[in-house]
């Protein structure tokens, strides 16, 4: 069933000033409209349960990708596209881009942002898991101000966040991966392009004289947030690999994860393909 | 013909496209209340169109500019059938709102071959028998135009990734690959 289109408003707001102003005269009344890859797909549905929208696809503040302060910031409105783009993110954070590189086709890379995927806060996303990996950071800004939350405690349930009402999503910041680290990015669907995955992986691992000096695995689609697996990251801290370290780790992750049987894949595949993706991680960062 | 206060607007016009009820939705004789006007270029020529902002492009283009080389398959950004070049990159139209294209540069399949003399990329597809049903071919070809576009010269893997967001059901897509394999080779012979 389509959308009755003119039950819908998508306003232009002339400055970002304008547009955090009716975020804090009516909250919870309108939210940012970004490239529209999700937002498009529940409206052609007849789900898009939100009425009012004001775009920001024009704010050029919310865009551009620097480095400075120890870290590389990237704006909200940042395309996949342009993440692909980048040499900078290519040299320093390889996860994001090939996350990037491995979401929809050219015409979704094109359109899809960074802030959308992120505030879309689905399970499902591709770059959250890298995003976690890389200890990213979040920017939301209201009329009020703005502040930093880790983007590790920023979804709280399944399509929750701690965004308040009033605020949106300003940019996002990545400190600089220790040069040493190994990275390790695994996208399973059904085929290569435009799949929304059964599995995502994300892993950061480095290394001295054979023993896990730090590691950092995150995941996506196989829990209701995007997971970050602190408990299998502190089984392996510190420790020389063997072969019956990374058999209690296989253990451990399957015990960590929470999947669900769902359209596109099962728990019990799911959990498969984690182990499997973690043991090969492992044994391939050696 | 039975006519129902409670459908859609198609419901309530006749096919001649005037208005059959009460007027009171839809003040003004300009178009229902709501709707906004952009101006943009499509194909090269400057326009102003109107519409609701939420609308699809692909809506737009085929509705309001009678555009109707441009396909709609899946209507959820998984088939590529309803590409178009906006402001120099490939989109899927049916996932733009139409507000968003204020000041754009479109080009539809209708935009593609220059007067009489088709694009190299279309021509090629004919050579090769890269078209079948038709329905993918529209979205196909600016595809395969944007990625010469910004790569003259790419290798068979670039050519699947920029081809990778278009489905084709017909073809098993190694005559469209080899099309624009052919593509690239007139445009190099053409070129010196």
């Amino acid at each position: 069933m389509r959308a009755y289109l003119p039950a819908y408003e998508l306003v232009v707001p002339r400055t970002l000033g304008d547009a955090l102003a009716m975020l804090r005269d009516e909250p919870g009344v309108w939210r940012p409209f970004a490239g529209g890859t999700d937002l498009m797909v529940l409206l052609e549905a007849g789900k898009l349960e939100h009425r009012k929208f004001f775009s920001v696809r024009h704010l050029a503040e919310l865009r551009g990708i620097e480095e400075a302060g120890g870290y590389v910031t990237i704006g909200t409105l940042t395309t996949y596209t342009e993440v692909r783009r980048s040499p900078l993110l290519a040299r320093e954070f390889p996860l994001l881009v090939r996350a990037a590189s491995e979401t929809g086709g050219v015409a979704i890379q094109n359109r899809g942002t960074l802030g959308g995927n992120i505030a879309n806060a689905s399970p499902a996303a591709d770059s959250p898991p890298a995003l976690l990996a890389y200890g990213a950071e979040i920017e939301l800004i209201s009329a009020g101000g703005s502040r930093w939350v880790a983007y590790a405690d920023f979804h709280t349930g399944y399509k929750q966040t701690v965004m308040r009402a009033d605020e949106m999503i300003a940019r996002v910041r990545l400190p600089h991966p220790r040069v040493e680290a190994r990275h390790f990015y695994r996208k399973v669907g059904t085929r290569r392009a435009q799949a929304i995955s059964k599995v995502c992986f994300a892993g950061l691992v480095e290394t001295d004289g054979g023993v896990i000096s730090e590691v950092r695995i995150a995941l996506g689609s196989v829990a209701p947030v995007v997971l970050r697996c602190r408990r299998t990251e502190e089984l392996l801290r510190g420790r020389m690999l063997d072969a019956e370290l990374v058999g209690a780790a296989l253990e451990e992750i399957a015990r960590e994860i929470a999947p669900i049987d769902d359209v596109r894949s099962t728990a019990g595949y799911r959990t498969r393909v984690v182990r499997n993706l973690l043991a090969e991680f492992l044994t391939s960062s050696f | 013909m039975k006519e129902t206060r409670t459908g859609t607007d198609e419901t309530r016009r006749g096919a001649d496209g005037t208005r059959r009820d009460n007027p009171v939705e839809r003040p003004g004789a300009d178009g229902a209340r709501g709707q906004v006007c952009v101006r943009c270029t499509v194909n090269g020529e400057a326009v102003v169109l109107q519409a609701y902002p939420l609308a699809r492009l692909l809506d737009v283009l085929r509705e309001n500019l009678k555009l109707t080389g441009t396909k709609e398959g899946c209507g959820e950004g998984e088939c590529g059938a309803c590409s178009v070049i906006l402001d120099g990159e490939l989109v899927n139209s049916c996932l733009v709102p139409f507000v968003q294209v204020e000041g754009a540069l479109i080009k539809t399949v209708e935009g593609v071959a220059d007067g009489e003399r088709l694009h190299a990329v279309q021509q090629a597809l004919i050579e090769c028998g890269g078209a079948q049903c038709g329905i993918c071919t529209p979205g196909m070809v600016l595809a395969a135009v944007s990625l010469l576009e910004r790569n003259p010269r790419p290798t068979e893997a670039d050519i699947r990734e920029g081809l990778a967001g278009n489905l084709c059901r017909c073809t098993g897509y190694m005559k469209i690959f080899g099309a624009v394999v052919r593509a690239t080779e007139e445009r190099m012979k053409m070129e010196g």
